[in-house]
């Protein structure tokens, strides 16, 4: 489905993200770990555009979209989510999923129509399977920080995505919003039969979904595989588990 | 064309330059350190013109005491920058640029006023201070002493903000500061002193440019807008917080002034502002800054 | 598109959530006030448009003023309010306008009804140009760019004597042959200053119909996102660069022939028009009345033209005046007009309903 090969950044002589190999399968769920600055984001950015890589390519389905602006790259068929929550503050969260949906449906160029009576049934069932019900005639940029980041996974699969990125979903949650967001992910991803790459921080989150890690460490790839083999990795270990991951589950 | 001909035009280019090099240095400073197109500029140069013909006037009513004069007036502007600083721009921090933009012009539109009210709309004018007022023959062509050392000036000055800048603690964390913004803090260096610092220092050059172009031009209503439009030019094409990039910015507008005249006659203006689109079009951050 | 589509959406939709859904989805369009209902806007047109039977000359010749700025703030807020780019150099559109209108009708004879739509054109076309480098910069860079251009057509218009005047000008720009008016009952006595104000009331009403449309259209939705999010909204798919600089050209094409309009009211175009000055005043405007609301930029051309003309009776001070009301707004409203009363109005629902 998602092919990285030999992919390399450097940004002024620092080697960023360093000739990293991954592929992703159909429907498969793989998570990419590491420490803070092993190179992740930029990883994610490679592939989603946002940055060109000095070396290397990204193939989708077979297609080379190497360095394909972000909004093309997104019209294959890739969604996002960002580390920084990325809403529009000042639509309200009805609004922010009706753009996506329009976006979508490439009603862009569309000059005379009034926006606000499309895909008002799209937006609303998309609103309730994101558990934003009720949320509708709310800014998004006043929304509490766990309901920004479900109205963000809202965005990224309004466009119906074959790949999902989501770089650190949880991030900044507290438990009990963690577990809400994981057993969401789950649900959607399997019903809509979604590919999922992510970065996690948090190890309990990773060994419970992922099919497949990827373990990122200073701009290389130092481990990979299911989630049995990276655990029992001695490098991993050394590098990046340390000891206490064993109790974790 | 004879070769004394193209040296006046280079001589006549040069002193525009230089001229343009003290009031284009402080607004690349604050755009260097703040990130802000400081529009009040213009008015702080058009007040230090004002405020040393009125220091003139108090001073010595019959013409002397010009020296004395201009380094008050860039010392009150200088004040006026301060205060400025300190009382409204400080509030406008981390609002969108729109705001500091509309600020800035704000005061554009109040001081161009106050200037009105305070000195009428007459041209004023301040006579060359004695010890310059001769000329001198150069390569066939006749210099007047003063716009020799306004060239001289441009230099000077642009030498004494580098040893500010490159040899002082406070030069060193103005610079820090350009790099990062945030570095700054993490220095755990006193922020609010060094931004009205560098206000005060950009409102003092400009001040001074004020009070030094009166011997060689009128004081008039509306210098002010007229100003900062050139100095807006010479910054981007140097590049916006680099000061050697606003010296150069200023010998290359000089130069394509002087010159876009021989070449086509009355579009030297537009050669210029066609020259600061280009800049910015292919390189935004100016020939020698630095991208953000 | 009813449930079967919602369903395409989750695949597991179980009843009481389709129920949900379609509840929510009924609230949403439940939402429009009994103020939305009252047609405050056809109001305002109808009022204005009696102004030459009621008010002075003068009065119409104030109405015109602030329906030609109306016009052209409002071909601002397409940027700032709506795409959030910062234009500090909308006027050059608004000057290529009046110019390309004022040279077609002084010049060339040609006929409002071709010279009008050309200056619209025109302007729109220099947009695309100027505006294809603009949206390639951000933020500052942006401002500066659009800065630059509007001082190059200022330096073209005054210095190229041949085709724009230069610092004389294009005085006595014919008006357009209005005799047929003449034909409409009531309308026989009116002067041409009065007929040319009601055709302009006329032209800037359907204008204003227009941008109010696109801005609610789903393209309009589009320059929302950009304007909150460039980053993100690129990740929805959208080509930002592209819907950037369409919104430039419509933006100047509008401007376009709000100068069009304002160069035949004022009997001629000058290079002072376009000085960069000039787009900081309209900016002004513009936020005086509310970037944040359709009808704000309008506010705030009634406003500005109307204070203008009370100060300018007491003092010549109206630069500093202006210069005060903008401290003002900065620092206390920075909503604007619309933005403050809107915010009043709804505190004082809350208290009503409390």
């Amino acid at each position: 489905m998602l092919e990285v090969s030999g992919i390399c950044k450097s940004f002024g002589g620092f080697r960023a993200v360093s000739n990293v190999s991954l592929s992703v399968g159909t429907k498969q769920i793989v998570a990419v770990i590491g420490p803070n600055g092993a190179g992740k984001s930029t990883l994610f950015n490679l592939i989603t555009g946002h940055l060109q890589p000095d070396n290397g390519t990204v193939r989708l389905d077979g297609r080379e979209i190497t360095g394909a602006p972000p909004y093309r790259i997104c019209r294959m068929g890739v969604g996002r989510s960002f580390q920084r929550t990325n809403v529009f503050p000042r639509l309200t969260v009805f609004e922010n999923l009706q753009a996506a949906f329009l976006v979508h449906h490439r009603r862009g160029g569309n000059f005379w129509t009034r926006a606000e009576d499309l895909y008002r049934d799209d937006t609303a069932a998309l609103l309730a399977s994101i558990g934003l019900t009720g949320q509708e005639r709310t800014l998004a940029g006043t929304l509490s920080y766990g309901n920004q980041k479900q109205l963000e996974l809202g965005l990224a699969l309004a466009s119906s995505p074959a790949v999902l990125l989501l770089d650190e979903p949880t991030a900044g949650m507290s438990a009990s919003e963690t577990h809400e967001t994981i057993r969401l992910l789950e649900s959607i991803a399997a019903e809509r039969g979604l590919t999922l790459l992510f970065t996690e921080h948090d190890m309990e989150v990773v060994f419970s979904i992922a099919q497949k890690i990827a373990v990122l460490h200073q701009g290389r790839i130092i481990a990979e595989g299911r989630p049995e083999e990276v655990r029992a990795d001695p490098e991993v270990r050394r590098v990046y588990l340390g000891h206490g991951l064993t109790h974790t589950q | 064309m004879s070769p004394s001909f193209l040296f006046s035009q280079f001589m006549g280019g040069l002193t525009t330059a230089m001229f343009l090099f003290l009031i284009a240095s402080g607004l690349s400073l604050v755009f260097g350190v703040m990130r802000v197109i400081n529009f009040a500029h213009g008015s702080f140069y058009m007040f230090g013109a004002y405020l040393a013909w009125q220091a003139v006037q108090w001073l010595h009513p019959t013409g002397g005491g010009f020296w004395l004069a201009a380094l008050l007036a860039a010392l009150a502007v200088g004040l006026l920058g301060a205060l400025t600083e300190r009382l409204f721009f400080r509030s406008l921090y981390g609002r969108e640029e729109l705001y500091q933009l509309l600020f800035t012009y704000a005061l554009v539109l109040i001081l161009g006023d106050a200037a009105k009210f305070l000195w009428g709309t007459d041209q004023l004018s301040i006579s060359t201070p004695p010890a310059l007022a001769g000329s001198v023959q150069v390569l066939g062509t006749t210099q007047p002493l003063y716009t020799l050392f306004i060239i001289a000036i441009g230099p000077a000055i642009a030498f004494g903000l580098w040893l500010l800048l490159n040899r002082t603690g406070a030069g060193r964390m103005v610079r820090a500061a350009q790099m990062d913004r945030e570095m700054l803090d993490a220095l755990g260096a006193n922020v609010g002193t060094i931004y009205t610092g560098m206000f005060a220092l950009s409102a003092f050059l400009a001040g001074l440019s004020g009070a030094l172009v009166t011997p060689i031009q009128s004081i008039v209503p509306g210098m002010d807008v007229l100003i900062i439009v050139q100095a807006f030019i010479v910054v981007v094409i140097g590049g916006m917080g680099s000061l050697w990039g606003t010296f150069w910015g200023s010998v290359i507008y000089g130069q394509v002034l002087s010159f876009g005249i021989l070449i086509f006659p009355g579009f030297s203006l537009f050669s210029v502002f066609a020259l600061m689109a280009v800049i910015l079009i292919v390189r935004p951050w100016g020939l020698f800054g630095r991208p953000l | 598109m009813g449930p079967i589509r919602a369903a395409a959406v989750t695949v597991a939709a179980t009843a009481p959530e389709l129920r949900r859904r379609t509840t929510a989805a009924a609230t949403v369009r439940r939402r429009r006030a009994v103020s939305d209902r009252i047609p405050w806007v056809a109001i305002v047109f109808l009022v204005m448009a009696t102004v030459p039977w009621l008010g002075t000359r003068y009065d119409t010749f104030l109405a015109s003023q602030i329906v030609i700025d109306a016009l052209f703030a409002v071909s601002l807020n397409l940027l700032l309010g709506t795409t959030g780019l910062v234009s500090f150099g909308h006027i050059a559109y608004f000057g290529i306008g009046a110019y390309v209108c004022g040279i077609l009708m002084k010049t060339y004879g040609v006929p409002f009804s071709v010279a009008f739509p050309a200056a619209g054109l025109g302007a729109a076309l220099f947009a695309l140009i100027s505006g294809y480098f603009c949206v390639r910069l951000i933020k500052l860079y942006f401002a500066m760019l659009t800065l630059a251009f509007s001082q190059i057509v200022w330096a073209i218009a005054y210095k190229w004597n041949a085709v724009t005047g230069g610092d004389q000008g294009l005085p006595e720009i014919p008006y357009p042959n209005l005799d047929w008016m003449s034909a409409i009952p009531g309308f026989g006595d009116l002067s041409i200053g009065a007929r040319f104000y009601l055709l302009t009331l006329a032209l800037v009403a359907v204008a204003l119909a227009i941008v109010h449309r696109i801005v609610r259209s789903p393209f309009g939705r589009v320059l929302t996102t950009i304007r909150d999010n460039p980053e993100r909204a690129a990740f929805l798919g959208i080509n930002v660069r592209l819907y950037q600089l369409a919104a430039f050209v419509i933006a100047g094409g509008f401007a376009g022939l709000a100068g069009a309009l304002y160069g035949i009211f004022s009997r001629g175009v000058f290079a002072d028009y376009v000085f960069w000055s000039k787009s900081a005043e309209i900016l002004i405007m513009t936020i005086l009345g509310g970037i944040g609301y359709f009808w704000g930029p309008p506010v705030g051309a009634a406003v500005l033209v109307w204070l203008n003309q009370v100060i300018t009776d007491y003092t010549q001070y109206w630069s500093f005046v202006l210069g005060a009301v903008l401290l003002v707004l900065l620092f206390g409203f920075p909503g604007g007009i619309v933005g403050g009363l809107d915010l009043l109005w709804r505190r004082l629902k809350r208290l009503l309903n409390a």
